[in-house]
């Protein structure tokens, strides 16, 4: 029975693809990683083992800068994750779970905004904006701007699981005498996770890159690390950036494995 | 209307904001990323007790955009490049420098004492300058290349392995070059031939690469592109074979200057931070880290030694003359919008 | 449209109507005060006269939307014909994002399924696994993906030297190398959403599909996928239209001797043309042809659902 019934569920051929994606997504990863060791000022032409910088990155001239840039994009991209994920969640409920409403397609057209329109529109629109507003630019203005962009990231992926969840579920407990509020959070929130995390990381990886944005909305004595990046202009990209690339792809390893072990022992107790 | 929007703008953002604090001692300078060398900010503030606050942008055109849009009055001093401070001053963004402000203006080489697109240095003092040119991997192609012809009417070896830059305002005034017509000609006859002459150039070009113009060549991509004097040396020093060309037609120069901003929030501090930049042994601090030219007197005996014999600052015998890049007027910029247009369409 | 239709469960989903107002007023109140107004802002500016160099003056005029669908020569003196070069360049855009799209679901909902189907608590580690590589920025992880296609590149070397091909295979600046761009950009855009989806599949209707005698591919096409068809939308939506405006990458890797939308409105703010009008102008146009997509598939999705339900 068992085996019938996983048999139902594997299609022959989606595990190798699923090999082929991985390899597409970490094979230039292997490069960057590869790179960050190189003895040699070039990203592209290899001259040897070294580990000089990575030394670069913590006790580098330049080090503060980077290591303030990274800071940056870090905070900036949990919490500006964290808001539009809860944003949309709330959204959500509101477009899928409280029927038929007038404004349901305007709402749609306003959530997904951001998607459609060019980002370098949205950069001077808004710089304009926070201007004529009398914004000072800085952290907080790079967080609303990134919060607004990721909302349709979080939206999209947590939308599309809400609707593939009947909504007999929270009736049920409501007719168990749950009032509303419990039966969005023990019975509609629990089943939302998978969405709610896919939503959270894509919000998290748009607002850890974007670079056209941020370029403009930023202000004096901030920089993310995508502005630094693409800032280097008049000196060209160092193998600084590679050693800075694998040690965040080290961290967020070290929390997946964090995450990974801390899931299984809860499991055990 | 406007109130009500910031009211309820205040509350929305309620705590969100950080506003920087308008301390006395600071300079704001709006400037490229690592451009200039930690160590000198650093010497700089020890000297002068100023924090140097700082902002960054990826292009001449970005930083106008971003000043237009809102950024005047934020900031001190920017560093644009040569046209970019002729723009800013027609725009009327550039404050002027009185005679006498600036201690050290006498520092200022003869040769760049009075630049076409700053006469009198009324708004601006050098910062670094260099060539734009086009760098050739002496493996693939071992010919003749001194000539612009390179890039617009390529030798069979370099067909389909050219990179340009993506940037209107070098590769059009390269083109001029070429042709022999002049920046921002009125003629029509001449446009016409200009359009017609990058059409047919393109077919030999492989792509238009500013980000890593440098890499391309490091890496074999392309085996000759329009590139910097500077990343032509760095592509060397990385180990491509290439050569930086001299071309007879001519070639561009370049040149990024500090400028006072208007409405500067610390201008007497602006003024310090220019004048520290004129001292000899600070700009060669700069040059000795940029690894561009440096546009102050007395700076050549504490250069690397390194660094006065490169060839891409030592032109060859028979190179053209430098030019710097037009900024042209409106209804010929319409057309090269045209041209750039037809170019990438 | 996600989101946009009801739920096909047999209770009316209804469960929050009082709270609805409250539970969308974050989303409106953001969104309305940071995007919908600056888009309108960017609305009226694609209506007034342009500034030299950057900015607008204040007067109205058409002429953004003149250059965008006329042609008047070289010295715009010539009698209107129609414009081609931007509808061209739209045309181009629209292309690649949708092979991007495809290209991305053949390989986003294998994986998506895949990851939905392995044992419940290893599922979050591998939705981190397919994120994890976009914590690295998009020019270096372009530059590296460069490296790796190059004509003497490992890829290429790896199959002359196992006699797949002779020849190594040029990729680097042709429109696939574009295409792979907008791909590699977009892919857990697709992946996460499908996953999202399929992670709630109910997987006792395949097995009656298939006590009914079903083939595997008839149940995956007629019973999963229109179970799962909100995520697959979403996951198409998120890579096709971010991919319309985007150039970054697929510049990079394709050579940028074509304008994509998003480089040509671009150039109108930061290059030398500093033309906003006309660069507010094709942002609306490319806006009003993203909304009518939108609409054609909501309705379509609606009727379809009318038909079936």
């Amino acid at each position: 029975m068992r085996r019938a019934k996983l048999d139902i569920k594997s299609y022959p051929g989606f595990f190798a693809i699923t090999l082929v994606c991985l390899l597409i997504l970490y094979a230039p990863l292997l490069v960057v990683t590869v790179y960050s060791l190189n003895d040699s000022n070039s990203i592209t032409n290899w001259e040897g083992v070294s580990l000089r910088w990575y030394v670069d990155v913590f006790s580098g001239p330049e080090s503060q800068k980077f290591k303030a840039a990274a800071w940056n994009s870090f905070t900036i991209a949990i919490i500006a994750a964290t808001v539009a994920t809860t944003i949309a969640t709330l959204a959500a409920t509101a477009m899928i779970r409280s029927g038929a409403f007038k404004l349901r397609s305007l709402s749609f057209g306003l959530i997904s905004l951001p998607l459609m329109v060019p980002e370098i529109v949205l950069a001077v629109a808004t710089l304009i904006f926070f201007n004529s507003v009398g914004f000072t630019r800085g952290y907080g203005t790079i967080l609303i701007a990134h919060i607004a962009f990721c909302i349709p990231f979080a939206y999209l992926p947590i939308a599309a699981r809400m609707q593939g969840i009947d909504a007999s579920y929270e009736q049920a407990a409501q007719d168990l005498y749950a009032t509303k509020r419990q039966a969005f959070t023990r019975i509609l929130l629990p089943m939302m996770m998978p969405g709610v995390i896919s939503g959270f990381l894509l919000a998290f990886i748009v607002s850890l890159d974007d670079f056209i944005i941020t370029n403009f909305v930023k202000g004096a004595g901030i920089e993310t690390l995508p502005t630094a990046i693409f800032g280097s202009v008049k000196q060209g990209i160092k193998p600084n950036i590679m050693a800075i690339s694998t040690l965040l792809l080290g961290v967020s390893i070290l929390l997946v494995t964090i995450s990974y072990v801390v899931s299984k022992s809860e499991k055990t107790k | 209307m406007k109130a009500l929007l910031r009211s309820s703008v205040a509350v929305l953002t309620l705590g969100a904001m950080t506003s920087v604090a308008a301390a006395d001692g600071q300079v704001v300078v709006y400037h490229w990323f690592e451009y200039i060398p930690q160590e000198l900010v650093d010497k700089f503030t020890a000297e002068t007790g100023i924090d140097v606050v700082m902002d960054t942008y990826d292009s001449n055109e970005a930083m106008l955009a971003s000043l237009k849009a809102g950024g005047m009055g934020t900031y001190d001093v920017s560093v644009p490049g040569d046209y970019m401070v002729k723009i800013m001053a027609s725009e009327g963004l550039l404050d002027t420098i009185a005679e006498g402000e600036l201690a050290n203006k006498g520092n200022i080489s003869a040769l760049w004492a009075d630049p076409s697109f700053d006469p009198g240095r009324q708004h601006s003092i050098p910062y670094q300058w260099g060539s734009t040119s086009f760098a050739v991997n002496r493996d693939v192609y071992s010919g003749d290349i001194s000539s612009t012809s390179i890039l617009f009417n390529p030798p069979a070896e370099l067909q389909g392995k050219i990179n340009v830059l993506d940037s209107q305002g070098e590769v059009m005034a390269m083109a001029a070059l070429h042709m022999g017509i002049p920046q921002c000609s009125t003629d029509r006859e001449q446009l016409k031939a200009l359009n017609d002459m990058l059409q047919s150039a393109k077919q030999g070009w492989a792509s238009f690469n500013s980000d890593t113009a440098k890499e391309v060549l490091v890496s074999g991509d392309a085996a000759a592109g329009m590139i910097y004097d500077g990343f032509s040396a760095k592509a060397r020093e990385e180990g491509a074979n290439v050569e930086y060309a001299f071309p007879k037609e001519g070639y561009i120069a370049w040149m990024d200057n500090v400028v006072l901003l208007k409405d500067a929030p610390n201008r007497e501090n602006a003024l310090k931070f220019m004048d520290f930049l004129l001292v000899p042994e600070n700009a060669a601090a700069l040059t000795n880290w940029t690894r561009y030219g440096a546009g102050v007197e007395g700076v050549a005996p504490l250069l690397d030694e390194a660094l006065r014999a490169l060839p891409e600052a030592n032109p060859t015998a028979d190179a053209g003359k430098t030019v710097f890049i037009e900024a042209c007027e409106q209804d010929v910029q319409a057309v090269y919008d045209t041209i750039w247009t037809n170019l990438k369409k | 449209m996600a989101g946009g239709t009801a739920s096909s469960g047999g209770t009316a989903a209804d469960t929050y109507k009082n709270a609805r107002p409250w539970l969308l007023l974050p989303a409106w109140a953001f969104l309305g005060v940071f995007v919908l107004a600056p888009v309108f802002m960017m609305l009226v500016y694609s209506f007034l006269t342009k500034e030299f160099r950057g900015g607008v003056i204040w007067e109205f005029s058409t002429a953004a939307y003149d250059q965008f669908f006329f042609n008047r020569g070289l010295f715009g003196d010539e009698p209107p014909t129609i414009e081609w070069t931007y509808i061209a360049i739209f045309w181009r855009s629209i292309w690649q994002a949708a092979t991007a799209t495809l290209m991305a679901l053949l390989i986003g909902f294998p994986t998506a399924y895949f990851i939905a189907t392995r044992p419940e608590k290893l599922r979050p580690m591998w939705v981190f696994l397919i994120t994890i590589p976009y914590w690295v920025n998009l020019l270096i992880r372009t530059v590296s993906m460069k490296f790796m296609l190059r004509d003497n590149g490992p890829i290429n070397d790896f199959l002359v030297g196992t006699g797949l091909i002779n020849e190594p295979i040029t990729i680097i600046n042709t429109n696939f190398a574009v295409q792979l761009g907008l791909f590699y950009s977009y892919l857990p855009f697709m992946v996460l959403p499908i996953y999202a989806s399929v992670e709630r599949y109910n997987f006792s209707l395949s097995e009656a599909a298939a006590d009914l005698y079903a083939s595997k591919w008839v149940t995956l096409r007629r019973i999963l996928l229109p179970a799962v068809k909100p995520g697959v939308v979403a996951g198409c939506i998120l890579v096709f239209v971010p991919s319309l405006g985007s150039f970054l990458a697929p510049d990079l890797l394709g050579g940028a001797k074509n304008f994509m939308i998003g480089s040509l409105i671009e150039e109108q703010f930061k290059g030398n043309a500093g033309n906003w009008p006309f660069g507010a102008a094709a942002s609306m146009v490319l806006l009003t042809m993203v909304l009518i997509l939108l609409l054609i598939f909501a309705r379509q999705q609606a009727r379809a659902q009318k038909g079936t339900g």
